[in-house]
């Protein structure tokens, strides 16, 4: 049987490679296919069983993941700050082993701080999923944000990608910077200074503090959640003078020469970052990001807990 | 006790730059002679031919958790790692629970290092009260009971009135100002601020947070003429900032950590918590101007900064663990293999660092040089001897560092300490 990932866990896109990358999209438009028939469920992970460990408040994630767990016919578990032994002291790692002692197959984590799956990973044989530590990385979301432009467009080699927003405490920017950059992809960053650092200009993508510029000629933009409490770090002065500056309104949409496409990750601060009708806008893929993770997600915990490359059959 | 004469020993001649033989006479816990071909018929021989003979080292920064956090260290343990290491004087910081802020303090720490009985533990007291930055502490009165200089280390005197006063009322008492220099408002975060900070994603502060710090300080020492010392410098523009004040004729010395000495951010695990330290390991860039500094006297002294934790406090993510680690045990070793050897420092820079330079900076007139009337503290090192650090080789309660399992060239074979002959493996 051929194997399809070089790598126990999904850390990052950092390390992860082109082939590896290209692999988990295929598998997903496989998945997508899945979630469209009348009966959304295969027996593929049947006998295996899902630990979801988020530390962190999500919506979006944890939902998809498992739903696409459940999907898949994989068992799951969940455990979260509130209401474990963490909340008598016990350690993120002894709470781990001591589920992973129950008989895992994989560990999805969400955690505040950057690192922490790797950490874990280094001390199980166990799957670790990330899913999004700290400001560091948030894969699945760069996998599924590829798979909606790969959708649209057919490829991702040669699109421009523009990130808005706040980029320096994004997990989603990086793991997408990562992500575009080795799929031939070009990334350009646009926000206030302080929220767009210029060594992101090191990681090979375009720092841009003038929002013309930044939207000239982009195939897609992407916004990312302005953080309100921010503001009390003063990385820029007002709400209010964010938009006049930052935001990007259905105005710059109508002014570029083609058809862009609309994402975000979600949570949407709308009348942030994103003025409040681009909702409505029809090239906002917003939802269709949503769609996809579940499928993106079935690949990633498909990959990650058989190990195999996608076969016809287990899709049956 | 019975004299000893050590034979043979190859000691290095700082006034003529080059290493002699000669033969060391002991008595009681002072130096009695030092020469060539001394003869005495009632004494502990031992021949070191080889081998070095050094001032047992001074090492002006550790952390020893008494009173308050004895798990991970109390001061016994921390003076007998140091005596392992060679090191035969070692300042403990104040920051202990509750700080040594009061002369009460102070003769505690003498006390418990007096029945220890390894390396001597000259304790410093904290510049303020509670180490709060607000009100200067009784410095004089600590400074009588044994304080041997003082600090807040761990914060930054942030009011710039209180760091004068505290300078100037140094004077009186002629002791040291040490500095724990980083501004305390700016860029809050767990390692060095820079593209790879950027990239895992883990805050980081610039090295702006100390050299704002360091200049303030030092302009602070120019108004007073108090006597200032910078701890653990880490950056390049530190340096810059220490080598124009001393070009100006400003009372300022200052210390590097062999942490910094080594590593790099370039070459680290950023995630690993065994690296974390505050300040933190900055980059190659910096790295290479504090070695500089030490080879051209802007920086004065290498100080450990030792700094014990657990190791399950260690054992966990880089922005939960505690910043610190250790290296009393093993860093003059660690420090000649690395650098010594590998041709970036030299063997005199390295032990003038560790050894004269600290006593002439806090006023340990009685050590620090191999001469007769000196207090009789002396470490043997043979620089041929291989080991590989392990948890067992270490003597500090706490073994949070990122060298274990370096294998390491150079190691200390014996310590006097005030006349008393411990072969390394005894301690």
């Amino acid at each position: 049987m051929q194997k399809g990932i070089k790598r126990k866990d999904l850390l990052g896109l950092k390390e992860l490679e082109r082939g590896e990358i290209e692999i988990i999209l295929e598998t997903a438009f496989s998945m997508k296919e899945v979630l469209k028939r009348p009966i959304k469920k295969i027996p593929t992970l049947r006998g295996k069983t899902v630990c979801f460990m988020f530390f962190e408040p999500s919506t979006r994630t944890r939902s998809s993941f498992e739903l696409a767990a459940k999907r898949l016919s994989a068992d799951t578990i969940n455990i979260s700050g509130v209401g474990s032994a963490l909340q008598k002291g016990e350690s993120v790692l002894d709470t781990m082993l001591n589920i992973n002692a129950m008989g895992i197959d994989a560990f999805v984590i969400r955690h505040a701080s950057s690192g922490l799956p790797y950490f874990l990973a280094r001390h199980t044989d166990t799957a670790v999923i990330n899913a999004g530590d700290g400001m560091h990385e948030h894969p699945t979301q760069a996998l599924l944000d590829m798979m909606t432009m790969k959708e649209r467009f057919g490829k991702l080699e040669g699109l421009r990608v523009l990130i808005a927003g706040d980029i320096r405490h994004s997990r989603v920017a990086r793991s997408n910077i990562y992500g575009l950059l080795k799929m031939s992809a070009e990334v350009r960053l646009f926000g206030p200074p302080p929220l767009v650092p210029k060594e992101f200009e090191q990681f090979g993508a375009e720092v841009l503090y003038d929002k013309k510029k930044a939207l000239r000629n982009v195939d897609v933009i992407m916004g990312l959640r302005i953080q309100r409490e921010r503001l009390l770090e003063s990385f820029f002065p007002s709400i209010r003078e964010y938009r006049k500056f930052f935001a990007i309104t259905p105005q710059d949409i109508e002014n570029l020469s083609k058809d862009v496409l609309i994402m975000h990750p979600g949570p949407v601060n709308w009348g942030v970052e994103m003025d409040y009708d681009i909702i409505k806008h029809k090239n906002n893929v917003i939802l269709e990001q949503v769609t996809n993770g579940v499928a993106i997600r079935m690949s990633v915990l498909y990959h990650f807990i058989s190990g195999e490359k996608l076969d016809e059959e287990h899709l049956n | 006790m019975k004299s000893i004469l050590i034979k043979n020993a190859k000691i290095l001649d700082f006034d003529k730059k080059k290493e002699v033989i000669q033969d060391v006479l002991i008595e009681g816990d002072k130096i009695k002679d030092v020469s060539q071909g001394i003869t005495i018929t009632d004494a502990k021989v031992i021949d070191i031919k080889g081998l070095y003979l050094f001032p047992g080292f001074i090492d002006a920064h550790a952390h020893f958790r008494e009173p308050g956090e004895e798990y991970k260290e109390d001061i016994a343990s921390g003076a007998r790692a140091a005596l392992h290491g060679g090191v035969t004087t070692v300042f403990a910081m104040p920051n202990t629970k509750p700080p040594l802020d009061s002369r009460a303090m102070i003769e505690f720490v003498k006390e418990r290092s007096l029945k220890a009985n390894y390396a001597d533990v000259l304790p410093v007291g904290a510049i303020t009260k509670k180490r709060e930055g607000k009100e200067i502490a009784e410095m004089g009165d600590m400074r009588e009971g044994g304080a041997i200089a003082f600090s807040d280390d761990g914060t930054w005197v942030q009011n710039s009135s209180v760091m004068r006063r505290a300078l100037e009322y140094s004077i009186a008492f002629r002791t040291v100002v040490i500095s724990h220099a980083e501004d305390t408002t700016f860029s809050h975060g767990v390692v060095h601020e820079s593209f790879i900070s950027y990239d895992r994603g883990v805050e980081g502060y610039p090295s702006q947070k100390e050299e704002i710090a360091v200049f303030r300080d030092v302009k602070l020492a120019e108004l007073t003429g108090g006597r200032l010392h910078i701890a653990h410098l880490s950056s390049k523009g530190s340096y810059e900032i220490i080598k124009m004040a001393k070009k100006r004729g400003i009372n300022v010395s200052s210390e590097v950590t062999p942490h910094h000495l080594l590593l790099a951010q370039e070459e680290i695990d950023l995630f690993n918590p065994l690296y974390k330290v505050n300040p933190p390991i900055r980059t190659k860039e910096h790295r290479d101007a504090l070695l500089e500094g030490l080879r051209d006297g802007t920086i004065d002294i290498i100080a450990t900064d030792h700094a014990p934790h657990n190791w399950y406090e260690k054992e966990t993510d880089v922005n939960s663990a505690p910043f610190g680690m250790i290296s009393l045990d093993f860093y003059f070793s660690l420090l000649y293999s690395e650098l010594v050897r590998k041709g970036k420092l030299s063997l005199f820079d390295l032990v003038s660092a560790t050894t004269y330079k600290p006593a002439e900076i806090f006023g340990l007139s009685d050590r620090g040089v191999i001469k007769k009337g000196y207090i009789a503290d002396l470490v043997v090192f043979d620089p041929q001897r291989e080991y590989v650090l392990t948890e067992d080789f270490i003597r500090s309660k706490s073994k949070n560092t990122p060298f274990l399992g370096q294998r390491i060239r150079g190691c200390v074979v014996y310590v006097i300490k005030r006349g008393k002959l411990f072969k390394i493996e005894e301690i």
